[in-house]
């Protein structure tokens, strides 16, 4: 008997299109995926999908939850509502929290607030080094058991070489992803937005692409040598797609993600001083985002990232230069890939969902392919509706929304969670 | 609310205009008793995050020779030391009833943000590396008042363009009055992309000092030592610095400005400070009138506020 049908649209995953319905068993898994399935008198829930696409649920692999530390910004339970409103069934937790998610029992701890929310799988990365100092290792095995499968410094790249080295060769063996912030700080330090025309015109000190990208063309060096997964977090730059394109071209195996913003907005945006527009890296250039979109739609980046990263209003009215970097996205990602990339819709669901599960090996319940026995994670999709962003109209205790005011194009009208609905007609029920 | 942010939104027309109002200014300057009644009853509030002595004094001097009511918010003893957000203070400032802000702040766009949230006038006295517009504004003025007019003359800026309001002022102010700007300074001390700046840079002090009207020197702060910008004040002062074989070779009636306060010995050598083409003194007795004449332009247009009651059908 199913729990739950989804009637009236059309399917797309890693298999292709298809006009079916969805019927979810009790346990929330998919029971049935065929032609037409007739509900009537069965007791099942019916969430109507006519006109809208069917597709697995989102995974993001970068998202700011804020918990523990900075519970005013963001909460486990808030953060995941967004990503539930965003078509996610799985997050990826950065580790920048206060303390930082570095030992075991901050990873419990993590992974048991996301549980108890219940609106997504929280997965957590941790962190490389120690409270993010980029001094001693964290106990990677220890982490990776409890089911880390990616470790990153986010929020700062580790500095040193040799221990970036170490860390890759240490983390071979351990079947995660060694991500990175890349930052070099000595280049970057002091700056506040993309170093170029608008830095100079503005008198805000410049953060320049070659700190993003001599930490690339590092990690790629240390990755061929130690064969460890290198993942390479929210790449802002001309230069950076080009490495990645290059290793790939030459058989290294390695993943990178762009952020929606990275595609989206420019440093142009910072001219009225406007901290909801610093982020980090920054935005920057049109030639920047040109090549962002080109690395989507050739390959060279695997994945879209949110860098979903809540902030107070009080801090985001700071002078530029004092206000922390970071915006929100897990609400308005699949809308901002729908209208400014110009891709088809599937590709852009795969970047979405079973792209970036597979570089945290959770595609087996989330993305890839919407068969019976399969985890019910799902979203749909309405890729045509048209809505105007509003920053109050969300479910994050933050507002730091740099996307206040513009139409987008797709919308995610109802989100299935392990074959529960979270969220239904726009709206979270959960 | 009438602003003043930075340079490009006066225009050439809007500088020629605070520049007529100061030529009124002066001549009241000149005066046994150098003060008029025109903004009795106003409020005039210096609110300065960064010290700045010299500036300060400058605002408060004309507002006061205008008879406005001056309040100096002093940071450094403040609610703000205790962590009052730049919002709070606005507010609380506000509620005092007040008509312009003078604020000097060490980040740039500060003054933008205050006047979102302020129903005052504000005036920018100095953004972080951004903007400082009546600099600007008193440096034209003295300028104009040794060349005549500035359509066709050479400007040269000398030494840290990258971390000078003054200088980003002073290219957007020289430029829209018809003067050309060439930036001297090495590499490390020009801002990163000068994509689009109405400017020429050379790297040659001595190649332009011949062929320039106005040569502005720009202070060499100290601390960028230790950013190894430049190697060493002894190496920037023989490469940039003024001294008196240099000075020799300025064309006639070329002047050499600087904004204050001098680093004697490293811009400009001690023994030439006195020479008659040296305008610095004459830049800060201008600013005193400059600065009246903006808050007279931003304030004197409307009617002094009276306690009277207004009409009930108002």
């Amino acid at each position: 008997m199913p729990e739950l049908v989804i009637r009236g649209g059309t399917v797309i995953d890693a298999d292709g299109e298809r006009r079916v319905d969805v019927a979810v068993a009790a346990d929330g898994t998919i029971a049935a995926v065929e032609p037409e399935i007739d509900a009537t008198g069965t007791g099942a829930t019916v969430v109507d999908a006519a006109g809208c696409v069917v597709a697995p649920g989102f995974v993001d692999l970068h998202t700011h939850l804020r918990e523990p530390g900075k519970e005013e910004a963001e909460t486990i339970e808030s953060g995941t509502r967004c990503a539930a409103r965003g078509g996610y069934t799985a997050v990826v937790a950065m580790p920048n929290t206060t303390p930082a998610i570095d030992s075991a029992a901050v990873v419990r701890q993590v992974l048991d607030a996301g549980r108890a929310a219940g609106l997504v799988d929280v997965h957590t990365s941790a962190a490389i080094t120690i409270e993010r100092a980029g001094e001693h290792l964290t106990p990677m095995a220890e982490l990776a058991a409890l089911g880390v499968k990616l470790f990153t410094d986010d929020g700062a790249g580790v500095q040193d070489d040799r221990l970036m080295r170490r860390a890759m060769e240490y983390g071979a063996d351990l079947d995660v992803a060694l991500a990175q912030h890349c930052e070099v700080e000595a280049l970057a330090a002091g700056g506040h937005m993309h170093e170029g025309a608008w830095s100079s015109r503005l008198g805000i000190p410049g953060i320049p692409v070659e700190a993003e990208e001599l930490m690339v063309a590092r990690d790629l060096a240390l990755a061929r040598r130690t064969g460890a997964r290198a993942h390479f977090q929210h790449l802002s730059t001309v230069g950076s797609v080009e490495l990645v394109r290059a290793a790939k071209a030459a058989g290294q195996q390695v993943t990178a993600e762009a952020t929606t913003h990275h595609f989206t907005l420019t440093d142009a945006c910072c001219a009225a001083y406007d901290a909801v527009f610093k982020v980090n890296p920054p935005l920057r250039t049109a030639e920047d985002v040109a090549a962002i979109k080109v690395g989507l739609a050739d390959g060279t980046i695997d994945a879209i990232a949110t860098d979903h990263a809540p902030h107070t209003t009080e801090s985001k009215e700071l002078p530029f230069d004092q206000a922390p970097p970071g915006m929100l996205g897990l609400e308005t990602a699949l809308a901002l890939a729908i209208t400014e990339l110009d891709l088809p819709l599937a590709q852009i669901i795969g970047l979405l969902s079973w792209r970036p599960a597979a570089i945290v090996g959770i595609d087996d319940d989330h993305g890839g392919h919407l068969v019976p026995g399969r985890a019910a994670n799902l979203c749909v999709i309405d890729p045509a509706a048209t809505w105007v962003v509003d920053p109050d109209a969300t479910a994050s205790r933050s507002r730091n929304n740099p996307y206040a005011g513009r139409t987008l194009t797709g919308r995610v009208r109802h989100t299935i969670y392990r074959g529960t609905p979270t969220v239904l007609d726009g709206e979270a029920c959960r | 609310m009438k602003h003043l942010l930075a340079i490009d939104e006066l225009g050439a027309d809007g500088i020629a205009e605070i520049h007529r109002l100061a030529d009124a200014f002066v001549e009241v300057n000149r005066r046994p008793i150098p003060k008029v009644p025109t903004l009795r009853g106003r409020t005039v509030v210096s609110l300065f995050f960064e010290d700045s002595t010299r500036t300060r004094l400058s605002f408060e001097t004309a507002a006061k020779r205008l008879s406005a009511d001056t309040m100096t918010f002093s940071v450094g003893t403040s609610s703000v030391k205790k962590g009052e957000s730049v919002r709070d203070t606005i507010e609380t400032i506000e509620a005092m009833g007040i008509d312009a802000i003078v604020v000097r702040h060490g980040s740039a766009g500060v003054p933008w943000q205050i006047a979102r949230w302020s129903s005052a006038a504000v005036i920018n006295a100095g953004d972080g590396w951004h903007q400082h517009p009546t600099q600007a504004l008193l440096d034209t003025y003295t300028a104009l008042g040794h060349l005549g007019s500035l359509d066709g003359r050479r400007v040269a800026i000398v030494g840290d363009i990258k971390h000078s309001r003054v200088a980003r002022s002073n290219i957007a102010a020289f430029t829209l009055l018809g003067a050309e700007v060439v930036l001297v300074a090495p590499r490390t001390l020009l801002p990163p992309d000068l994509t689009d700046w109405p400017v020429r840079v050379v790297s040659d002090l001595d190649g332009v000092l011949g062929d320039v009207d106005v040569l502005y020197l720009l202070r060499m702060q100290r601390e960028r030592m230790t950013e190894s910008l430049v190697p060493s004040l002894r190496e920037y002062a023989r490469r940039f610095g003024l001294d008196r074989e240099r000075a020799a070779r300025l064309g006639d009636g070329a002047i050499v400005m600087h904004p204050g306060p001098m680093n004697r010995g490293v811009e400009i050598a001690g023994d030439i400070t006195e020479l008659p083409n040296v305008v610095v003194t004459e830049q800060v007795a201008n600013g005193v009138a400059v600065r009246m004449a903006v808050l007279f332009w931003l304030l004197g247009a409307d009617p002094v506020p009276t306690h009277e009651e207004e009409p009930a059908d108002a």
